[in-house]
């Protein structure tokens, strides 16, 4: 017996399978990644690389799409048969958290402008 | 290393057709119990847009008092979002060298995980410090409440996972690597690295937004 046959000899056969899914060269382009997402949205943040206008749409581009980064090379959610419950968990679970971001916002952005202008005293 | 579990539902189809979706007999344990976790932090994110909701919608009411332009060291945070995110890569190394039952890898990446995250906290609490010492504390203004609420959520988090970190670590230590450690390990670095994705939002929304 070798590699993962050797490893794995004290499990009984097949229920608690081996998923060689991971590996370390996935992490490690997930983290060459995300550094270069990171490093993108710092220096957008801090330079007139974009209009200036852009610039917060291209923060949130950037954050975007490291989230996906992360999704994909850390937390290994893939396109697999084991991961249909998961991302179903996950679709609704953005949409929550879009209702809540967005309603939230929308919500007191149209009660700030129909305030009463507020007197000093 | 023998060990036995009773955690082994005896199946009469092949595994590898077992997918928990009624085809081929139950999913494995390990699938099983990543899901729940799943679900647990689907919900932990659930909270934490509130907290995002309430500091974007308080961003502006700084009352007079200091805004973040003023207030955030981007350079600090750069170190901090590089500590978080290569304590999420050693994280992951460290569950995959416990998943291929390599103990010693798993203890050296379990150490490197353990002072990436503290040295994120450390960075993370002297700012507050700062901060409040500066008369910009959490009752300074609704900007800094939501602040600091977002943020200290966040690192509350962060602070719990170390104890937890500890907590396996020493499980794994005194009980060697099996199976029903491996799942918490799982679930572990899944909590992890769910943590990481919370900072990209965080230092998107409120640190580069905000200083820009």
């Amino acid at each position: 017996m070798s590699g993962t046959d050797r490893l794995f000899e004290d499990r009984s056969p097949g229920v608690e399978e081996y998923e060689p899914t991971a590996s370390y060269l996935s992490y490690t382009v997930g983290l060459g990644l995300a550094i270069v997402a990171t490093i993108a949205s710092f220096v957008v943040a801090q330079t007139n690389l974009l209009w200036a206008p852009g610039v917060p749409v291209g923060l949130i581009v950037l954050a975007f799409a490291q989230i996906g980064v992360h999704l994909v090379f850390f937390l290994q959610l893939g396109s697999g048969a084991d991961h249909t419950n998961n991302i179903l968990a996950l679709a609704f679970g953005m949409l929550i958290v879009f209702l809540v971001i967005a309603g939230s916002v929308w919500i007191i952005a149209n009660l700030n402008s129909n305030m009463m202008p507020v007197s000093m005293h | 290393m023998t060990i036995a579990t009773i955690d082994r539902a005896p199946t009469a189809v092949p595994t590898e057709l077992a997918r928990g979706r009624g085809g081929g007999g139950p999913a494995p344990k390990r699938i099983v119990v990543a899901y729940g976790f799943w679900i647990f932090i689907l919900s932990d994110m659930i909270m934490f847009a509130a907290l995002f909701a309430a500091y974007a919608v308080l961003r502006g009411n700084t009352a007079g008092g200091p805004s973040g332009a003023e207030l955030f060291n981007l350079r600090s945070v750069f170190i901090e979002t590089m500590c978080l995110l290569f304590s999420s890569y050693t994280c992951g190394l460290g569950a995959l060298s416990a998943e291929r039952r390599r103990l010693d890898f798993f203890l050296i990446f379990g150490a490197l995980t353990f002072v990436l995250g503290a040295a994120f906290l450390f960075i993370e609490v002297s700012e507050f410090a700062h901060m409040v010492e500066k008369g910009a504390g959490p009752s300074r203004s609704g900007f800094l409440s939501a602040f600091f609420t977002l943020v200290g959520m966040h690192g509350f988090h962060v602070a719990s996972g170390l104890i937890a970190l500890v907590y396996l670590v020493a499980q794994v230590i005194a009980n060697g690597l099996r199976a029903a450690v491996l799942r918490r390990l799982l679930c572990w670095s899944l909590f992890w690295h769910a943590l990481d994705i919370v900072w990209v939002g965080v230092f998107t929304l409120v640190y580069l937004m905000g200083a820009s």
